[in-house]
């Protein structure tokens, strides 16, 4: 394991960590990133536990650090230190610094992007421009946001803690957004390889620990059934050589029936609640391609109708889209995706390349395929993407 | 601690309420402010006239100029406040949210530049 390998896998629970030793986000990071710049110098080979040391290490830099300075926030936190120097007082029923950092960062007095961008950055470890990349907006505007974030729960006295029981519900819907997106972020990178295996993980971690903390929140419990049916997949998603491999394609033998199984096992307990929402429908959907031989489009389509009606978005509508052509042919779902407007996502023209060449328009495919290539940042996807429209030219 | 300013946002182009209707809105503001006491959460409470009785002083070349009205000639008008003090921002914005069913109005919730006695 590399340098780069324990940063990404330990920074956000070390910067989770430090900040309920310090009380504060910014001091945290700048002490844990002073300990990898340490790491750098005095690891030949990183430690049997990296995490633990590089906690130790920051917490004696943030120490000296403080010393030196004497500012009220230095004193503060050398008093934390001080007065606290391993074990957490307990906030919320649950005792993981990460959950804690979860609901601090998304914390409903900030907005929607800051909460992600937040979450994403001190938990995930993810750089800006993955992230600005993850949103489709700039990355100056990301930048800006986590710093106003930051700020702001520090001046606002934004606590760091789980939400006692009565505030949780409200509390929840932007959390379950944030785990949505890292496991995502996770399934399918911005940039480089396909997967950061990482993240799926932390997601899955994060989502099991919330769903043992709010078992009877039925999305949340569709949140973590969802996950876990798409992560049960991830083995067969890429093929021997790093290619992507589209669910149809894919060697079914390679997915992770445990996984499965406890997935299945949480959407009925979900069916049984019967107050459907957004994720335990996306759960439900993928319930379906996960059971049998071969998907069942007729129940995913009437499953996609139930969810454009929770959610319409253009997102819904485009994956809806998908379903109609499997159950009616290119030519209805290439109607139902015309009018759909998504600047900057690459899987609009993919989609609408894959139904053109069904549909026998060579040339319009190709050219479909060139502006999802030219969109796609993530290089598995791009060669995908490339591969199709080049087995086209062959035929054309 | 950390002291905030519970700011009403009241909205002066709005039809002026009934009397009974004010009277029971002061007697559920009174009850919250009631309720800030007992928790030990109360520093200071005053409602405000509205922008007809104000007037702004501003300083320029070492002198000052007085101009009716107040600093902008908005619809929403400040129209009065609470100061508070409590552990976090979670605890302002619950009292927030009452204070805020209890006149009708938003509520802007500002931290204090430092927190008084850490």
């Amino acid at each position: 394991m590399d340098l780069d390998s324990v940063f990404r896998a330990e920074y956000g629970r070390c910067v989770a960590t430090l900040t309920r030793m310090l009380g504060d986000i910014g001091l945290a990071e700048d002490a844990v990133q002073d300990a990898f710049a340490v790491a750098v110098h005095k690891w030949d080979e990183p430690p049997p536990n990296p995490g633990a040391w590089i906690v130790t290490t920051a917490r004696n830099r943030a120490i000296d650090r403080l010393r030196r300075e004497s500012t009220r926030e230095a004193r503060h936190a050398q008093a934390l230190l001080l007065h606290h120097p391993k074990e957490p007082e307990e906030g919320g029923p649950v005792r993981d610094d990460q959950l804690r950092m979860i609901f601090t960062c998304c914390h409903p007095a900030l907005s929607p992007l800051a909460q992600t961008a937040l979450t994403l950055r001190l938990l995930g470890g993810l750089e800006v421009a993955e992230i600005a990349r993850a949103y489709l907006v700039p990355e100056a505007t990301v930048a800006q946001r986590i710093v106003r974030a930051k700020k702001k729960i520090r001046d606002a006295g934004i606590p760091y803690r789980v939400p006692e029981a009565a505030e949780l519900p409200d509390r929840l819907t932007s959390v379950l957004t944030v785990l949505y997106l890292v496991f995502n972020e996770g399934y399918t990178s911005t940039s480089g390889e396909l997967l950061r295996t990482d993240l799926c993980l932390e997601a899955v971690r994060l989502a099991r620990a919330l769903a043992e903390l709010m078992p009877d929140e039925p999305e949340v419990i569709g949140l973590l059934a969802l996950l876990l049916l798409t992560e049960a997949r991830r083995p067969a998603r890429v093929g021997p050589s790093g290619e992507l491999v589209v669910l149809a394609e894919q060697d079914r033998s390679l997915w992770n029936r445990e996984l499965i199984a406890e997935g299945h096992e949480l959407v009925r307990r979900c069916l049984r609640r019967a107050q459907p929402g957004p994720y335990q429908l996306q759960a439900a959907i993928n319930a379906v391609h996960t059971d049998g031989p071969a998907t069942d489009w007729a129940q995913v389509l009437a499953l996609y109708d139930q969810l454009l009606q929770h959610t319409p978005t253009p997102i819904v509508a485009l994956n809806r889209a998908v379903a109609v052509a499997e159950l009616h042919g290119p030519a209805p779902a290439l109607a139902a995706i015309d009018e759909l407007d998504l600047p900057g996502y690459h899987l609009l023209p993919a989609t609408r390349a894959d139904l053109l060449a069904r549909l026998g328009r060579t040339a319009d495919a190709i050219a479909a395929y060139d502006e999802a290539i030219t969109l796609a940042t993530n290089d598995t996807e791009r060669t995908f993407l490339e591969t199709r429209r080049a087995r086209l030219e062959l035929e054309a | 601690m950390k002291q905030y300013l519970l700011a009403v946002q009241f909205d002066e182009s709005a039809p002026a309420p009934s009397a009974t209707e004010l009277q029971e809105q002061m007697a559920r503001t009174g009850k919250v402010t009631d309720e800030m006491r007992a928790a030990g959460s109360w520093v200071f409470v005053g409602g405000l006239l509205p922008s007809h009785a104000t007037t702004v002083i501003r300083p320029g070349n070492g002198t000052t100029t007085m101009t009716d009205g107040p600093f902008a000639e908005t619809k929403e008008q400040l129209g009065g406040f609470w100061v508070i003090r409590c552990d976090d921002l979670d605890q302002a914005l619950s009292w927030a949210e009452k204070c805020a069913l209890a006149c009708g109005c938003p509520i802007e919730v500002r931290p204090f530049e430092d927190a008084q006695g850490g």
